[in-house]
């Protein structure tokens, strides 16, 4: 038995012969090759072009989610909600996804509360995404997310709720489905009111829990809060107040802003008609229009006290000074102006009580153009408020060098000018704050603006004051103004409607009053377009709406009776005088 | 020589097994945060709508209503109103 020779590596026989050495060689630097480009390659993805993999890397976790920012809330002056956003889901599909069997279209659609055809169709328009239900309430949302369907999304979105509904729609206005705003209060302070969005990077586990935050790319801002002058008590009482009238007297459309007079803030601001800003199907422009703002109109007698003030700051007259206002006529070119009825020799401040057009243009003709005209500067009328209120009217004030003696007779009285509501209400500042002009605020202030603009002295302004305490007394045009407890100024106003060029037989009643008359609080200004039950004087339609408003306002704000508490002698007693019609 | 390595071996395994807990730790604590900003966010628009309903609610003409009709109120009239002065 030979001995078996173990067979090993170096010994195998097959090397014996021995390979060329350049075999060795070839292999050897083969594999080096390969090592080398192996290497080259490790060297190029880690160190050179890494940014690639690595964001591929991170995509796999890190995730860039959006911070949503809710809107401002806005309250009234006695922190009151007025408007809240509350967050909702959007449903929206991607149809190509979305590849659902006919028992799940049942389903969503019954959740969605839409046709199975509509359903149908939207997902089968074609389109990469689709809307298919927008602000559903997130119960709702979740019930649909709970069925897992393909291609079916949400997205958080946010909806605003008014809960003063439709008495507080024409200040507050409303905001779009992308939750901007778009009327009213949401448009004018859209900048602060809107928040802005932020974005985070994070890093999130399989199972889509946020683990990790990488960094804020941009912090969420909240919406600011708004205060507003607004007080929602007031607001209701000249809410229902108008809308009683609107039906009393048939009106077509009604509007009524109440002011502090020591502040400039608007604590009241309605229209009629209105609307409910929550739901918002089949609006009528005529509803959604702020009349307070946007509609101009010749407010006839209520601007004789500007004119009749002016003269007396003038040194032109005295209260007791004589006009003869003759048979209630007077001639002016080719134009004759006349008085309702004959009153003969009237005092100044019997013009203003009476309400006499000729009274007034007599002592209207004693001023050059110029001087009318920069007194109506003075009180802002010709030019917008700038509260950034959408749609805010100037009115119509042409410059002094255009007009003809006529026009120049016609504005004093009220015509041939136009204005809006807030402007009437505003100039009437000048009588309550004994003689100056402040700039209205719908933001809730801390205290009375400093830098009033003094337009007329506080002697003209008194004397102003006791004349239109006339107009409300008996014997005057408006009694039915008058308030227990409290003295009442103001002046009413009944301008015929111009259509086409020519006055029509339709009329826009007004009255701007202010109490208490000793040392005035608010400013309450009143218009009803069209009444078209009978009575469109302004003191028979007007001025009741007043009294009504005007009433809650002072018992809101607890203002001190300024007269006796007696019940109101408005009935007429044999010997009293008849209430007098104005002139138009 | 070989006891020195053991116990580097031995204190670099301690110390990657801290990171890693801490890590899990920190992870941990995250979701919590996270977990309660997500509920006070929740609270936040809870309070929003209770504000809302209590705005609902508290409107004047629903109360107006309320105590015109159910509980027989109305305004006094002027002659039945009396001014009290308060003494400073």
């Amino acid at each position: 038995m030979t001995k078996r020779r173990p067979v090993t590596f170096n010994h195998n026989p097959l090397l014996k012969n021995g390979l060329p050495g350049w075999r060795v060689r070839v292999v050897m630097l083969g594999l080096m090759c390969g090592s080398l480009a192996l290497t080259g390659r490790a060297a190029y993805l880690q160190g050179v072009n890494n940014d690639f993999l690595q964001a591929k890397g991170e995509s796999r976790y890190a995730r860039v989610i959006e911070a949503p920012a809710t809107r401002g809330r806005v309250t009234d002056r006695n922190g009151d909600m007025l408007a809240v956003s509350t967050p909702v889901r959007s449903i929206w599909a991607i149809p190509s996804d979305a590849q659902l069997s006919p028992a799940d279209m049942r389903k969503l659609a019954a959740l969605l509360e839409i046709d199975v055809q509509e359903l149908d169709r939207r997902l089968g328009s074609g389109r990469e995404f689709v809307y298919l239900k927008r602000q559903l309430s997130p119960e709702l949302a979740q019930q649909i997310a709970d069925l897992k369907l393909p291609g079916i999304h949400q997205q958080q979105e946010f909806r605003r709720y008014y809960p003063g509904g439709e008495v507080m729609a024409h200040v507050l206005g409303f905001t779009g489905v992308d939750d901007k705003g778009q009327e009213g209060v949401e448009l004018a302070f859209e900048n602060s009111l809107a928040g802005k969005p932020g974005v985070r990077r994070v890093i999130r586990d399989r199972r889509g829990q946020v683990v990790d935050d990488v960094e804020w790319v941009r912090s969420p801002r909240d919406g600011e809060d708004l205060a507003l002058s607004v007080d929602s008590k007031i607001q209701y009482i000249a809410y229902s107040a108008l809308r009683q009238a609107m039906t009393t007297h048939k009106a077509k459309a009604g509007a009524s802003v109440v002011l502090d007079a020591r502040t400039g803030e608007i604590l009241a601001l309605v229209n009629a008609p209105t609307y409910n800003p929550n739901n918002r199907t089949d609006l009528s422009g005529a509803q959604l229009r702020n009349r307070v703002f946007t509609d101009t109109f010749e407010p006839g007698s209520t601007m004789k006290p500007f004119t009749i003030a002016l003269a007396l700051e003038r040194g032109k007259v005295r209260p007791g000074s004589m006009v003869d206002t003759g048979a209630g006529r007077i001639t002016i070119g080719k134009a004759t102006i006349s008085d309702s009825h004959h009153n003969g020799m009237l005092s100044v401040a019997q013009v203003i009580q009476k309400s006499s057009n000729v009274g007034t243009v007599k002592i209207a003709m004693n001023f050059q153009p110029e001087e009318m005209w920069r007194n109506f500067d003075a009180l802002g009328f010709g030019k917008p408020l700038s509260l950034g209120f959408p749609g805010e009217a100037g009115g119509r004030l042409r410059p002094a060098h255009t007009w003809k003696p006529v026009e120049q007779a016609t504005m004093s009285f009220g015509h041939g000018i136009s204005v809006s509501l807030i402007q009437l209400a505003h100039a009437y500042l000048v009588f309550a704050r004994d003689g100056e002009m402040v700039p209205l605020s719908l933001r809730k202030l801390d205290g009375p603006p400093a830098g009033g603009k003094r337009v007329f002295s506080s002697e003209t302004v008194h004397e102003m004051r006791a004349m239109l305490e006339m107009v409300v007394s008996p014997g005057g045009t408006a009694p039915r103004a008058q308030i227990s407890g409290y003295r009442v100024a103001g002046k009413t106003g009944t301008a015929h409607k111009l259509e086409g060029g020519h006055y029509a037989n339709k009329y826009v009643s007004s009255f701007v009053g202010m109490v208490p008359a000793s040392d005035p609080r608010i400013i309450v200004a009143v218009m009803i377009d069209e009444p078209s039950a009978g009575q469109y004087y302004g003191g028979t339609v007007a001025a009741p709406v007043f009294a009504q408003i005007a009433e809650g306002a002072l018992r809101t704000l607890g203002v001190p009776p300024d007269a006796p508490l007696v019940p109101l002698q408005l009935a007429q007693k044999a010997g009293d005088p008849p209430p007098v019609k104005e002139s138009m | 020589m070989i006891r020195v390595d053991a116990f580097l071996v031995a204190i670099a395994v301690a110390s990657a097994l801290g990171v890693v807990g801490s890590q899990h730790q920190a992870r941990k604590l995250y979701a919590e945060l996270e977990r309660e900003q997500t509920r006070m966010h929740g609270l936040e628009v809870e309070w929003d709508q209770l504000q809302l309903e209590q705005s609902t609610w508290a409107a004047h003409a629903r109360v107006e209503k309320i105590a015109r009709e159910r509980l027989g109120m109305r305004v006094p009239p002027s002659g039945q109103l009396f001014s009290v002065e308060v003494a400073q």
